[in-house]
């Protein structure tokens, strides 16, 4: 029994496979080695002394407090940013897959988001919760809150942890919209029948048929916090007051880029590319199991 | 879609042909960071340049904000095709100088040129942050400012407090900031843009203190950052922290993005640089003057004098001799005394020249306009010492924003001052040793 088709020889499925393999190294494989390449270099900025320090700039690094720092500020980001945007964005969902009027332009409405490039995004929320500029920060001061994002750590990281969410739920309700739409009426319509509430028709129907749509963007989203996410904490805080917004992303950003510290910039970003397969490896091995296809 | 490239090739073929001009001029390339007003200036002074010789031609660019040019320009030596001119903010000073082979230093410049060049027609407050120990000019200055206290002269006279005889000192600004606070402006009695520029660099050279040693770096990548043992720097922290409690003080950013504090009244003394003069000039709406910096009394020799900051053009190193010569021609234009007169007047620049001052000066200018002699006069209030010279050290961008976050740390309590004051020297330090081993 022969189940597959099959080319005679190797040439055709290797020629056929070229151009993506081309791909591959050209954007991905040799861009990767470079980096790590560079990681075991100490360099000045200009390229002109180079020196091969082995693990230098990786040793150098963990024994750097800013860096678990970093790393901390990314954890608390993340879980926030995901958590949020997936919650807030499938409870619109459910809300907008209801029967009722203008529909249609809720939808809209809330896909537009998704639109605004992440620095536009972080001008935006400035505008809103800039201590001095901002006229939600100046409610929140007259109402006694003192906000203050400049220098308070936790206030900093709400405003970074707001507009990341708002930027994201456009997107996550677009496909948690699209995942409910395609869930057949036929089997909701027959918990109706059976008695069950709209609250045990979303746990035990909804929710289970949606996860292979919730495993997709728990995935997405995790990449959107890990590396997307760097134009709006620049544009909002800059990574500080004090390193409390500077994610590990940011840092292989400002630490290569303003600070000209190519190899330990390099280290970073190969120490953040390990952790990224590591996690989406485990995502993969042990979440994707609860999916139901 | 042949058809279309081929004609797309032929126009682009046409299009370059009719750009490259009859006579064959020497390009040259000068990548800037100014927006504005400033972007304005730097496209004039091209233009003029180009307009009174036909040999060389000038091609300005505009490559982003400081940190953006310096790196465009990095990136581009690195690729092969750098600029003739880069212009680099004070702080890139040491990532410069250190990269030889990559710049042609300016003194070499003239000398190789033939160009009559008297480095002593210089203003030395202004070059010696762009020059050697042996006093060789590296790069060519172009837009330079200092720091001084802008006032709100409106808010003054509310809180009773003299508009024409602004504080002096530390101790009489958080006098006045408590006064300022208490006649109702209680978000922020006194503020500063450019946090570590006011509150370390400027801090130790007008107080007389070194940051480091081997003269700021002046004298070598080997220099030991050593301001957090300084009495006056932990004195000055230990009271901002203090007055950031109940907001007689309030901090402002590490850029300049938080000058709109002072020109939306509501901020009323704020110590930010010179260079302010053209936006406040503009945009408050308020009578407003400007002082040197406060000093603290007690503080042996203070006021010292102040440093610079702003910009200056670096020549790039691996050009022809004959583009070279062309950018020895345009530094010659750019330091005559009639232009320097109208860069300064018209932009609030520094003038780079004592002549140009000299003249400025005698034409009874300042008298009208005194808040631009203001900087000038800190710059030159005494001669400058081995602290007050300037800084040079590599990774001063990084610096920079280490030594913001401890401050933003000793601010927000996170910190003891002194604590953050050692940090901000320990994690400096460690940059310094690391750019020390590249810089060889």
């Amino acid at each position: 029994m022969q189940k597959y088709a099959h080319f005679k020889g190797l040439t055709i499925p290797l020629l056929l496979l070229l151009p993506q393999l081309a791909i591959t190294l050209v954007f991905f494989y040799w861009p990767a080695s470079q980096a790590v390449w560079q990681s075991f270099l100490l360099q000045d900025a200009f390229g002109i002394s180079t020196e091969f320090v082995w693990f230098e700039n990786y040793r150098l690094l963990f024994s750097s407090p800013e860096y678990y720092k970093a790393l901390v500020n990314t954890a608390i980001f993340s879980v926030f940013v995901a958590g949020l945007s997936l919650s807030i964005a499938l409870l619109f969902a459910v809300m907008a897959d209801r029967a009722i009027r203008g529909a249609e332009i809720y939808k809209t409405l809330l896909i537009w988001p998704y639109a605004v490039a992440p620095a536009i995004a972080g001008v935006l929320w400035i505008f809103m919760f800039d201590p001095s500029l901002g006229m939600l920060a100046r409610g929140l001061r007259s109402l006694g809150i003192a906000w203050n994002p400049k220098l308070d750590g936790t206030d900093a990281m709400t405003l970074v942890i707001m507009a990341a969410t708002w930027k994201q739920i456009s997107y996550n309700f677009l496909f948690f919209l699209a995942g409910l739409q395609s869930i057949p009426k036929s089997v909701i319509e027959a918990a109706v029948i059976d008695g069950a509430r709209p609250m045990r028709r979303f746990w035990t129907i909804i929710f289970p048929l949606l996860s292979p749509t919730t495993f997709f963007l728990l995935v997405v989203n995790l990449v959107y916090v890990f590396f997307d996410t760097f134009g709006i904490i620049d544009t909002v805080t800059g990574g500080g007051p004090s390193g409390a917004t500077t994610t590990l992303v940011y840092k292989v950003f400002s630490d290569g880029k303003g600070g000209s510290d190519l190899g330990g910039s390099a280290a970073q970003s190969v120490v953040l590319l390990i952790m990224v397969i590591g996690m989406t490896a485990f995502q993969f091995r042990f979440i994707e199991r609860k999916v139901n296809y | 879609m042949t058809v279309k490239l081929t004609t797309l090739a032929s126009v682009a073929a046409f299009a370059m042909a009719a750009a490259s001009p009859a006579l064959a001029q020497t390009e040259i390339q000068w990548w800037h960071a100014l927006t504005g007003a400033n972007n304005d200036v730097v496209v004039k002074l091209a233009e003029e340049f180009n307009a009174s010789q036909k040999d060389y031609k000038v091609v300005v660019a505009y490559k982003g904000s400081y940190p953006d040019t310096l790196n465009a320009g990095i990136a581009a030596f690195r690729a092969g095709n750098a600029p003739h001119i880069l212009q680099v903010f004070e702080v890139g000073t040491g990532t410069m100088m250190s990269a030889k082979g990559a710049v042609k230093p300016v003194h070499e410049l003239m000398k190789d040129a033939g160009e009559t060049f008297d480095p002593k027609a210089y203003l030395p407050a202004i070059t010696g942050y762009y020059s050697t120990p042996k006093g060789e000019m590296l790069s060519m200055p172009f837009n330079s400012s200092s720091m001084v206290m802008w006032y709100n002269k409106d808010a003054f006279k509310k809180a009773g407090l003299n508009p024409d005889a602004p504080p002096k000192t530390w101790p009489e600004v958080f006098e006045a900031g408590k006064k300022l606070k208490a006649a109702g402006f209680d978000k922020c009695g006194f503020t500063n843009a450019w946090a570590t520029w006011a509150n370390i660099e400027q801090f130790g050279a007008w107080h007389n203190i070194p940051l480091s040693t081997k003269v700021n770096g002046m004298e070598g990548f080997d220099a030991v950052l050593t301001f957090n043992k300084d009495p006056m720097f932990l004195k000055h922290w230990t009271n901002l922290a203090e007055l950031q409690k109940d907001k007689t003080y309030d901090y402002s950013g590490r850029t300049n993005t938080g000058e709109g504090r002072f020109t939306s009244g509501e901020c009323p003394i704020m110590l930010t640089s010179s260079g302010f003069f053209g936006n406040v000039k503009a945009n408050a709406k308020f009578d407003w003057a400007n002082a040197p910096m406060p000093y603290y009394p007690e503080a042996a020799g203070a006021p010292q004098n102040s440093i610079i900051g702003g910009a200056s053009l670096w020549v790039m190193g691996g050009k022809k001799a004959e583009e070279y010569k062309g950018v020895a021609k345009f530094f010659t234009f750019l330091s005559n005394v009639d232009r320097q007169v109208k860069l300064h007047t018209e932009s609030g620049y520094l003038p780079i020249t004592k002549a140009a001052y000299e003249k400025v000066k005698a034409s009874g200018f300042y008298k009208d306009k005194p808040y631009l002699e203001t900087p000038i006069l800190e710059l030159n209030n005494k001669e400058p010492t081995d602290n007050s010279k300037g800084l040079r050290y590599g990774s001063l961008v990084q610096i920079r924003d280490i030594w913001s976050e401890e401050l933003e740390a000793a601010l927000n309590g996170q910190k003891s001052p002194q604590a953050a004051l050692d940090a901000a020297a320990e994690r400096g330090n460690q940059m310094l040793r690391q750019f020390e081993r590249t810089a060889k």
